[in-house]
Formats: structure tokens, sequence, C-alpha cells
């Protein structure tokens, strides 16, 4: 039995949000972000911030940010966890509140993420240009790669060689996005992408242009948990967190055994056991698109299709509107924004396609949505599996 | 050396002398039957702190690679080499532009300083 301790649909989300996004006003702290969007995930939710009693928060800006947002919203949390483990921590931490609130070790759970490394960046000059700037690896730095990019591009790579997977088939990811990002008004991205720009475009790291690299914005999220009893009185349509799985191979990419097989074989492979579903069943798939190869990866890991084969799944359109597939709803990380880690972003828009509130982008008829978080180069993977009543 | 012994040496601290006098230097684990890298303080697929250092050949393939165009500088590629003895690096491929460099080269050794002078395991394509 997969995850024996803790039980499909009796935890579920009931606030979502998001913090102001893109470039936001001067002087905005990384915690403000982080309270904005935790105060309008607990409005939408319908709850006081004072009943909050389980804190979890992570970030790259923010040292102990659990406890620094106990501190920033008065709250005395019975249970908080600050823990840090890259862009997918916030789909890691669903499955500890999940635990947390089965156990009794909080009954209202707050994860919450804020970030203004766009602004950062354009505001400083040398360190603070680079939010979590790596210091000298006599294993990495010598030899001149740009991280994360290069880490993802050798991934692409290496794909490309062993499975004849094309530039343009990278390509197809970011033009896919881009059409999502056009049907959403907080998306960064507000013009049209082709494949012949995404394929002129400069040269990062070879295969990768800037299009095939995520953006750098400001922002933040949180959703809100409670256990399925308080949620059924609440005045947001409750999203049970059917499934959740977490998986990690390595931490630096020359420590990664195969470049074209990551743990979100396992991570999904938990997820939907626990969930009872198999990928056929899901309606759409968020996912974290920090590089175009991360689409293709990850929908050929979670079983969307064979291993190799995503190339030319994402083509033809399949995970664009109107395609097979919705991937990427809000327009990722590619061209809706991401705010230094974008997996609490994840969870949001799956939040919302559930609810059936996504406008011009809404998906017909979820029931089951994916919000798979990665973090690291590659590193960490975490996949929640989220529905709406009838799955139940 | 067992667990209980204070440790003597940093791995990587060996590492990096071996690599300043010419030898790229790798852990052998007698336990697990495989070798180990980057240095540490035990094997991974055993726990063992039994580990022999050994010298590679300095011979391997181009797993992978990404290749890198700066605006100021020659082009050069990033790659991660499996060598002949079981483990994986990442280097950089020296003496060529990244337009000759393709998965499944075959390379060798090349320690040179980096930038900040100290000596680091670059490696250029086999017979070039």
């Amino acid at each position: 039995m997969v995850n024996p301790g803790i039980n499909r649909g009796k935890v579920a989300i009931v606030g979502a949000a998001e913090s102001d996004l893109g470039e936001v006003t001067p002087g905005l702290t990384p915690m403000d972000l982080m309270a904005q969007a935790s105060l309008r995930a607990l409005d939408d939710a319908g709850i006081s911030v004072r009943e909050v009693d389980g804190i979890f928060a992570s970030g790259v800006q923010t040292r102990m940010a659990g406890v620094h947002l106990a501190e920033y919203l008065k709250i005395s949390p019975r249970y908080h966890n600050g823990s840090f483990s890259g862009g997918s921590v916030f789909e890691t931490m669903v499955g500890d509140a999940v635990a947390a609130i089965q156990a009794g070790l909080c009954s209202v759970a707050l994860i919450a993420y804020g970030s203004t490394q766009r602004s950062a960046s354009m505001a400083g000059s040398g360190p603070a240009r680079l939010i979590g700037i790596r210091t000298y690896d006599p294993l990495i730095t010598p030899f001149g790669p740009r991280m994360p990019m290069s880490s993802y591009a050798m991934a692409a790579s290496r794909h490309m060689y062993e499975f004849g997977t094309t530039r343009e088939q990278l390509a197809e990811v970011a033009v896919s996005a881009r059409k999502w990002a056009l049907k959403n008004p907080v998306a960064w991205e507000k013009e049209p992408l082709s494949v012949d720009e995404v394929l002129g475009a400069r040269i990062i790291s070879s295969p990768f242009t800037k299009f095939d690299c995520c953006l750098v914005t400001d922002g933040g999220g949180a959703v809100v948990l409670v256990s399925a009893e308080r949620a059924a009185s609440l005045r947001r349509k409750p999203v049970y967190v059917l499934g959740v799985g977490d998986g990690v191979t390595h931490y630096e990419i020359h420590s990664m055994d195969d470049l074209t097989r990551t743990a979100t074989i396992q991570s999904s492979t938990n997820a939907f056991a626990m969930a009872g579903i198999t990928a056929s069943d899901v309606d759409v798939v968020e996912l974290y698109d920090a590089f175009t190869i991360n689409t293709i990866l990850f929908l050929e890991d979670m079983g969307f299709c064979a291993k190799g084969e995503g190339g030319a799944f994402v083509s033809e359109g399949r995970i664009a509107p109107g395609g097979t597939l919705p991937v990427n709803t809000n327009g990722g990380g590619l061209s809706y924004g991401h705010p230094g880690m974008y997996g609490l972003q994840l969870l949001v828009e799956a939040v919302r396609q559930v609810r059936g509130e996504c406008g011009e982008r809404q998906v017909a008829d979820v029931n089951i949505a994916v919000a798979h978080g990665n973090g690291g180069t590659l590193s960490s993977q975490s996949t929640v599996v989220l529905g709406g009543a009838d799955t139940l | 050396m067992g667990l209980d012994d204070r440790i003597a040496e940093a791995p990587m601290a060996h590492y990096q002398k071996r690599l300043e006098a010419g030898e790229l230097a790798y852990q052998f684990s007698p336990k697990a039957g495989r070798a180990i890298f980057y240095p540490r303080i035990a094997c991974p697929y055993t726990g063992s702190t039994n580990l022999e250092w050994r010298k590679s050949s300095g011979r391997g393939t181009i797993y992978t690679l990404t290749k890198l165009f700066p605006s100021n500088a020659r082009s050069y590629a990033v790659a991660l080499v499996d060598m002949l003895e079981g483990f994986r690096l990442m280097t950089r491929i020296v003496d060529a532009t990244a337009e000759d460099v393709e998965i499944g080269a075959r390379v060798a050794l090349a320690i040179r300083p980096g930038e900040n002078g100290d000596a680091c395991p670059f490696f250029v394509l086999e017979g070039k």
C-alpha cells in the first residue's frame, strides 16, 4: 500500500491565490508577497488568519520562511515546516500538510511562497543579480556551465541523442505554453510565439535558446488545506488531495545516473497509486516547465506517453489549447511567470481548473488535475493528484 | 579507515592534491565492487568506509553535453564524461570549438589550471 499513513480524499485545498505577479512595486519584500498571497488564499477560503495553526513556507530569498511568516502574520503555529528542496517543495508540502492534518498536528494548514527575484535582479549589480547564487564548486565551476540552464540542457541533449527528439519538438513546448498564456490575463507574456522564433533566438546553452528557458519574474502564492469534514462547510468547492508522491535521484546533474529518466517515475507512480488513477484519468496537467525538456520528460515519466515519445507527443498542438491533453494552462514557467520557484503556482492553477474558474483557458469537465513539481536540477520531484467531489 | 576513526584527510583535499600532482584520482569501493565519484568519506552504495584511491586512465566517452557561445570568447562544450573505470564527471572539452564536440566522442584527460589557479580535470578530443 502506498503512503499507508494518509488517505485519499481526507484533506482538501479550500483556498488558493497568487500574490502580485510579474514586476511588483519597487521595495516590496518576498515576505510582503508571501503574506499578501496568504491573506488572499485565506480570504478565498473564508477562514480567518487567526485560525491558521499550521505553516508551511519556503523560498530562495527567505531563510526560515515558515518562522518568518509566523512572525509577519503573528501566527503561533502548532506545526511548522520551512524546509527547502527546490521548486517542488510546495508539492511535497501538500503531502506533509495532509499528514499533519490527519495526525492532528494542525487543523488549518497554510502553504505559502513569495519572491522578488525579478525586481531584485534588476535593482542590483554583482551578487544581487543572481539570487541563490552558487558558490565555487571544484566539480562544476571550473568547467563553465551556466547553471541551472546547462544541467537541463545536458538532459535535453541526451534525450535528443537517444530518442531522436528534435529541436523543433522542444520549441513546440514553448509555443504551446505561450498559446495558453495568451488566454491568462495575469501571464507575463502577451505576444504570440512561433517555432521559428524559438529556433532563431539566442542560444543560452545548447540546445536551448532563450525561449526554452523559464521567465524571471516576481510573484508568490498560497493554498489553504483543512480536513474534508471542515471543507464541506466552507464557501468554495473543495479540491481534494487524492494522491501524493515524492522522489529524489541526485543533487547535482553530474550525479544523475540517467538524464532521460527522472524521479517523476517514482513520485507519479506513488501519487497515482494512492489516488487510484492512471494517466488516462487525468484531465489537466500542471507541471514544472522550467525548461522545455521538462515537459517532455515529465509527461513520459508520468506515463502520458512512452519513454522517448515525448517529443512527438507534445507536437501538433496536442498539449496546447484545444489539444488532447491540456498542459500548463496558465502559460507555465515559460510564459506565465517563474518567480524563483514555481511550484506553488502549479497548485493554484490546478485548484482553479478543478473548481472551473479559469475563464477563457478553462478546460471542460475537469475532475482530476495533476500538479507536478520539480526541484534543483531535475533533482527532486513531487506529484500531487487533485480532484473534485465526483472523484471521492 | 573505520567509521569510528577520526577522518585524517578530507577526500576532496586528497583529490585536489592528486590533481596538482598531475593525476585524476578516484575512489574504488571493494565492498560495492565499483568506482565512486565524487570523492567522499564512504561508499554511497554500501556505507563502507573502506575505500581505495586509484588513478584514472584519463580516458572516457562523452555521455552528454551542452555548448555555450559567449559573445566575447571562443565557444566551448561542457560535458559529462563516462570514464573507462566506471565513474562520471563534469568537465569542459578544451582545444576544440563547440562545433567539434559530439556525444559519444572519446576524450582524454588534460589537467590544467582553472581560473583560480587550481588544477582541474579538463579533457581534449582523443586523437586530435
